[in-house]
């Protein structure tokens, strides 16, 4: 099961972590060295990232066909349909998060390296991210407008998504992470993750139905970035754990 | 200093401690639990605003109290477990999953119960009946979670972050009641200062608390000691065990 990427030396992130010998690499070159060979797998394997976005875009498109095209209840609903469709997508897309490097041993390689596994998983995390959160609150402008939100919430949705789906990301890592290479890890894994995700969801969909009844939604926003500062400092540590615990059961 | 600690860290130990010790838990839990049930349901007054119908509370609040309560159990042996590779913790953990989600779902269902003639509804998205409902969720994840991995270490560890990262849900519920408005009943018995709640009605509510607490250790005890022969079943104390000799 190699990929062509497994000779590449700049994607063969096996070997570039080796080649430093025993040093552990700074926090920032590790972060970018990670994050440059993320991207370029990402890239040469378009289909990862665009399935999720294009799930995106369905699952919302069925709900004015589900719920009748009322234009006062679509408008009523589509701050919690937008927001459950991020959700959902965010999901679906986790399962690749380390499901190829855990296939072909790359990811054994990073455990038994000795740089800092958290870090690994971070950058693992942002690059996600970049492909999968910022595509969707790219497109959410256009599903706005498809599901009748006002106007004066677009700003809102497009912020609270910024900083939500990096969230989302964040804690379906651990999920993602835990569930290491298990058959149904995709239903597992959002079994696990969708309790935990919980109030970013609430407070992501309020803060869009506060600035569609052109209420201030700063108060939300604000606790969605405390929830992003949470998870920001401790998925990272709480993946790397359950990856070692992964890689460790899983030969 | 911590060398009573260490016994803990014994199987053959606890398993001799749960076989002396749980007889009278679950004899002290059938006693309480009858005088409080007495006391709750015969003795009490009937409400001066819901009439009978409030009884169910000396169902309904112990319920939801220990479906917190073993979730912070379960957790804090987990963390043991992750830190000091504690086996003990791990069986602890486990075995009170579906304790408490049964605890749980008997919280929500008697809650519901509930509900429906006091507020009209079976159900409402509140803050404390979503967190609750998430309790259920996080619960059902655990044993999800361990049945879904083959390897058991592997699986106890997995289970074990999994148990550490809900726990988080705790404190949610419970400050639900003061962060949002909702239809549930703020803290009685809880809050600082005089009590909201008439003495007649919370001394039933406080024994049937710890009748729970008591049905809890007991079933926990029981639970762990088929753990400890599920994974050590092999082992030389076991084959010595006086209810051994009658298999």
């Amino acid at each position: 099961m190699r990929s062509p990427d497994q000779h590449d030396p700049e994607v063969s992130g096996s070997q570039a972590l080796a080649s430093n010998g025993d040093a552990a690499m700074g926090i920032l070159s590790l972060l970018v060295m990670m994050c440059r060979r993320e991207l370029l797998v990402a890239i040469r394997n378009p289909g990862q990232w665009l399935n999720p976005v294009l799930f995106f875009v369905v699952v919302v498109s069925l709900f004015p066909l589900g719920v009748g095209p009322s234009p006062a209840t679509l408008a009523l609903i589509a701050p919690g349909v937008l927001w459950v469709s991020a959700l959902l997508a965010v999901m679906l897309s986790l399962d690749a998060l380390y499901s190829s490097d855990f296939a072909d041993g790359t990811l054994e390689q990073y455990v038994l390296s000795g740089q800092s596994l958290s870090l690994i998983v971070l950058a693992k995390v942002l690059v996600h991210w970049m492909l999968s959160g910022i595509p969707l609150l790219l497109l959410s402008p256009l599903l706005a407008m498809l599901l009748h939100l006002p106007g004066s919430a677009v700003g809102v949705l497009m912020l609270s998504l910024l900083i939500g789906s990096l969230t989302l990301s964040l804690i379906g890592s651990i999920g993602a992470a835990l569930t290491l290479g298990l058959n149904q890890a995709g239903v597992l894994l959002s079994l696990l993750v969708l309790p935990l995700t919980v109030p970013v969801l609430i407070f992501g969909s309020a803060a869009v139905s506060a600035a569609a009844s052109d209420l201030s939604a700063t108060g939300q926003l604000w606790l969605l970035a405390a929830l992003l500062a949470l998870a920001a400092s401790l998925a990272p540590l709480t993946a790397a754990t359950a990856l070692r615990n992964g890689v460790a059961s899983n030969p | 200093m911590f060398k009573w600690l260490h016994r803990f860290g014994s199987a053959p130990f606890v398993y001799r401690l749960a076989t002396v010790v749980s007889p009278w838990l679950g004899f002290a839990c059938l006693v309480i639990m009858l005088a409080g049930l007495y006391l709750g349901l015969i003795v009490a007054p009937a409400d001066y605003e819901q009439g009978e119908s409030y009884r169910i509370i000396y169902v309904h609040v112990p319920a939801a109290i220990l479906s917190m309560f073993v979730y912070v159990v379960m957790a804090v042996s987990s963390a043991i477990f992750l830190i000091w590779r504690m086996k003990l913790a791990d069986i602890v953990a486990q075995a009170s999953a579906p304790i408490g989600a049964s605890f749980t779902f008997l919280a929500l269902a008697t809650g519901s119960l509930w509900g429906k003639p006091m507020w009209g509804t079976w159900w409402i998205w509140d803050g404390r009946l979503t967190s609750e409902l998430v309790l259920l969720f996080l619960y059902f994840g655990y044993m999800a979670l361990r049945s879904a991995i083959e390897h058991p270490q592997g699986a106890a560890r997995a289970a074990a972050v999994l148990a550490v990262v809900g726990v988080v849900n705790i404190p949610i519920i419970h400050y639900s009641v003061e962060w949002w408005s909702t239809l549930h009943q703020p803290a009685t018995i809880t809050k600082i200062g005089k009590p909201t709640i008439h003495r007649s009605m919370a001394i039933p509510l406080f024994l049937m608390i710890i009748g729970f607490q008591l049905l809890y250790a007991y079933v926990l005890l029981l639970r762990t000691k088929i753990g400890i022969l599920q994974r050590e079943g092999r082992a030389a104390w076991v084959a010595q065990l006086p209810e051994m000799s009658r298999v």
